[in-house]
């Protein structure tokens, strides 16, 4: 085996390969080699390090030196200072891994990854998840050896119950349940499923686990097919993630060719498959009925349930479904025991969780925190809070069955069941910050028009009702809206939620319900004043030149592309509601700050 | 694969490999190469002790480099922290004295004081 002294680690995840990592990845092979350290140093493409605002970002051990954000032009400097000099090119680090002159931070000290706690995303960005050898390296497939070998199916799932990992997919079911209701079910045939159809705005932790560690999910489907009695399983992930489809490929490939996916594995009378299906794109898929029809071939539309898919799933045998990032926790807690990981979290929600974070905030990216850590940990502290200084108003959790967190609810614990009871929820991990200059209505109209888009039709409350509800929603931000339609909304919403067929439908009204729970103000403001609050919606904007600070120097009648704007030189200048489209040249041109928006 | 055992054969030989990757809070091992040291034999100084390190399974122990630390007359230089000792900085190493002091130094603890800047006059 060859003998290198230094690893430089590339993260060839989504975020940083369309920022051109893999471009670096090719420069630095290259230049290593040119300067003579390729029998020296290795190149390492790994999966997500989690800080996608900072991209591409390269990792140089075993000095641990986090550089970001490099370019092409940067890579000779590295090779030929770091790797060999040995002297560290301070100037592209990170700037929050330099301390003071002469001290760097190590990288489990940067402010971004000390509040977190990485059992999920535990590999990501550590191993090259296109070689199984790696992930076996760090203790991979171990557990599935130890449940084939040591444990009873029965004891399997008592573990998993007693960790109490709930499901990650956004409803928190437990996941121990679930996996003993399939047991119990009789069936000659049991399916294994995993839901990798991430479709949440916003949200991508699923697609960094399957980029950044696959062989995590595939060992934790095949200990979940040990505990149920299943020799079949499915991962249905959307086209959309081509890279995430490649390297899992790659990862059953090899988890085949060494006997981990087949016959008989671990030579006990085990014996376990695992095939893709490529979701097209439909987000309804995402709901694991429907995921189940489209699985089949059939149209990707709900079932009614009950029967549930425990009893009677995909192929109409006992199915378990569960969600990517579900799967990830699997194996740790198969090694480390449930009282491991029933230590982090809170008395109901046990372990992490990770969080897309995205948005108005600084650290775009991806971070795992135990359960229970604050919203205001979470932004402040990992995140970096919120750019230029602006205020911050609201997140956004869940996705389009989730609702708005506010600034008053800063220091609500993050968990299950306290995001259900201030009027969000967990959600599959999507978080959308927003800050003073986002509109409440126009975001509960932007996941409005999402659903509407997106609803299957099946159901009428759903297909109809949400696109009422829609339609009602622009009409507020359009300056048209009337006394009676908050009520209405409210009814819809109530009516809704009742009778939807699948949890789309009945989630679809709470990103309205939420927004009016906490910004019924703006609401008012919108269709009793006509006035947009956070002046954001366009057709309730008003732009005024005021008579006091014009100079009349005639530059935003310039600038205005329609000729609303009028006046005199030398004196005051006057803009004509009529005509104007708000495009807000004229205000960006003033010196004087005379042009006001409302 | 067949067995367990094989699976552990795997981890123990990418273990090697990839255990590189983590902050470690152990012994430095420092080896100056600027371009005094690699003209004066840095690189197969730095490579032997990589490689006694590994023979010898020492987790807890890196090699890293860095620039020119001053005293070009004496390269190459090694300087190995260790935590709450003293730095230790040897002078005009070569390949043969990086495996002493790895025995003597890094696994015994024992300073190989006749390699050391305080004896050079």
């Amino acid at each position: 085996m060859d003998l290198f002294r230094s690893h430089v680690l590339i993260c060839g995840g989504t975020g940083c390969s369309s920022s051109g990592s893999a471009e670096l990845i090719r420069l630095f092979e290259e230049n290593i080699a040119k300067a003579g350290l390729d029998k020296e140093v290795k190149v390492v493409r790994t999966g997500c390090f989690g800080l996608c605002e900072m991209g591409p970002i390269v990792i140089v051990y075993p000095e641990g030196a986090f550089y970001s954000r490099i370019r092409p032009e940067n890579v000779e400097e590295i090779v030929n200072e770091h790797l060999l000099k040995g002297r560290i090119v301070r100037r592209l680090l990170c700037s929050e891994a330099v301390e003071d002159q002469n001290t760097i931070k190590s990288l489990d000290e940067v402010d971004f990854y000390k509040k977190q706690k990485r059992v999920a995303l535990r590999n990501c960005g550590v191993i090259d998840p296109e070689k199984i050898d790696e992930y076996i390296a760090f203790d991979g497939y171990r557990a599935l050896g130890k449940v084939l070998t040591e444990m009873t199916p029965q004891e399997v799932i008592d573990v998993i119950k007693a960790s109490g990992l709930r499901g990650r997919g956004g409803a928190g079911f437990p996941t121990g349940t679930k996996w003993q209701f399939a047991k119990n079910a009789v069936g000659d045939k049991k399916y294994v499923c995993c839901n990798a159809d991430e479709g949440d705005p916003g949200a991508f932790m699923d697609r960094s686990v399957l980029e950044g560690d696959p062989h995590a999910v595939i060992e934790a489907m095949a200990i979940a097919a040990y505990a149920i009695g299943s020799d079949q399983g499915y991962i249905y992930v959307r086209a959309e993630y081509p890279i995430a489809v490649k390297r899992l490929q790659i990862a059953i490939g090899q988890a085949r060719e060494y006997g981990l996916l087949g016959k008989n594995i671990f030579g006990t009378d085990f014996s376990f498959d695992l095939d893709i299906r490529l979701g097209a794109g439909a987000f309804v898929c995402g709901e694991e009925t429907a995921l189940m029809n489209s699985i089949e071939g059939k149209r990707g539309e709900p079932r009614p349930r009950p029967p549930f898919p425990a009893h009677k799933g995909l192929f109409d045998k006992p199915t378990i479904l569960n969600n990517v990032e579900t799967y990830a926790n699997v194996a740790q807690i198969i090694l480390k025991g449930a009282d491991w990981f029933a230590s982090m979290g809170t008395e109901k929600s046990k372990g992490t969780k990770v969080f897309a974070l995205g948005g108005k905030i600084n650290n775009t990216g991806l971070v795992e925190i135990p359960m229970g850590t604050t919203l205001r940990e979470i932004i402040y502290d990992i995140g970096g809070g919120i750019p230029k200084g602006k205020k911050f108003k609201a997140a956004q959790t869940g996705g389009p069955s989730g609702g708005c967190i506010p600034a008053s609810c800063l220091d609500v614990s993050i968990d299950y069941d306290s995001l259900i009871a201030i009027g969000s929820m967990m959600g599959s991990g999507g978080m959308i910050v927003m800050d003073e200059d986002n509109c409440m209505v126009d975001i509960a109209r932007f996941f409005l028009d999402f659903t509407v888009d997106e609803s299957c039709g099946k159901c009428p409350p759903c297909r109809i009702g949400t696109r009422r509800m829609l339609e009602i929603l622009e009409r507020i931000v359009e300056g048209k809206g009337e006394d009676g339609d908050i009520e209405k909304l409210e009814t819809l919403a109530k009516n809704i939620k009742a009778t939807a067929l699948c949890g789309l439908g009945q989630t679809a009204p709470n990103p309205v319900l939420s927004t009016l729970k906490y910004f019924r103000d703006e609401y008012e403001a919108h269709i009793y004043e006509k006035r947009c609050p956070a002046g954001h919606c366009k057709k309730l904007l008003r732009y005024t030149i005021d008579p006091a600070a014009c100079k009349g120097c005639s530059l935003c009648s310039k600038v205005c592309p329609v000729g609303a704007i009028s006046g005199e030189l030398r004196k005051t200048y006057t803009i004509d509601a009529s005509k104007c489209i708000k495009c807000g040249a004229c205000m960006e041109k003033c010196r004087f700050n005379a042009i006001s928006r409302k | 694969m067949k067995s367990l055992e094989e699976l552990a054969a795997i981890r123990k030989k990418t273990l090697e490999e990839v255990n590189l990757r983590h902050d470690r809070h152990g012994t430095r091992i420092v080896v100056g190469m600027a371009t005094c040291g690699i003209a004066a034999g840095a690189r197969p100084v730095m490579m032997k002790f990589v490689e006694e390190i590994k023979q010898r399974n020492l987790t807890d122990v890196n090699v890293s480099q860095t620039g020119c630390i001053g005293m070009c007359e004496y390269e190459p230089l090694v300087e190995v922290y260790m935590p709450g000792k003293e730095k230790v900085t040897y002078v005009k190493m070569t390949p043969e004295k990086a495996t002493r002091v790895v025995t003597e130094h890094i696994v015994n603890g024992q300073v190989v004081t006749e390699y050391t800047i305080g004896n050079q006059k």
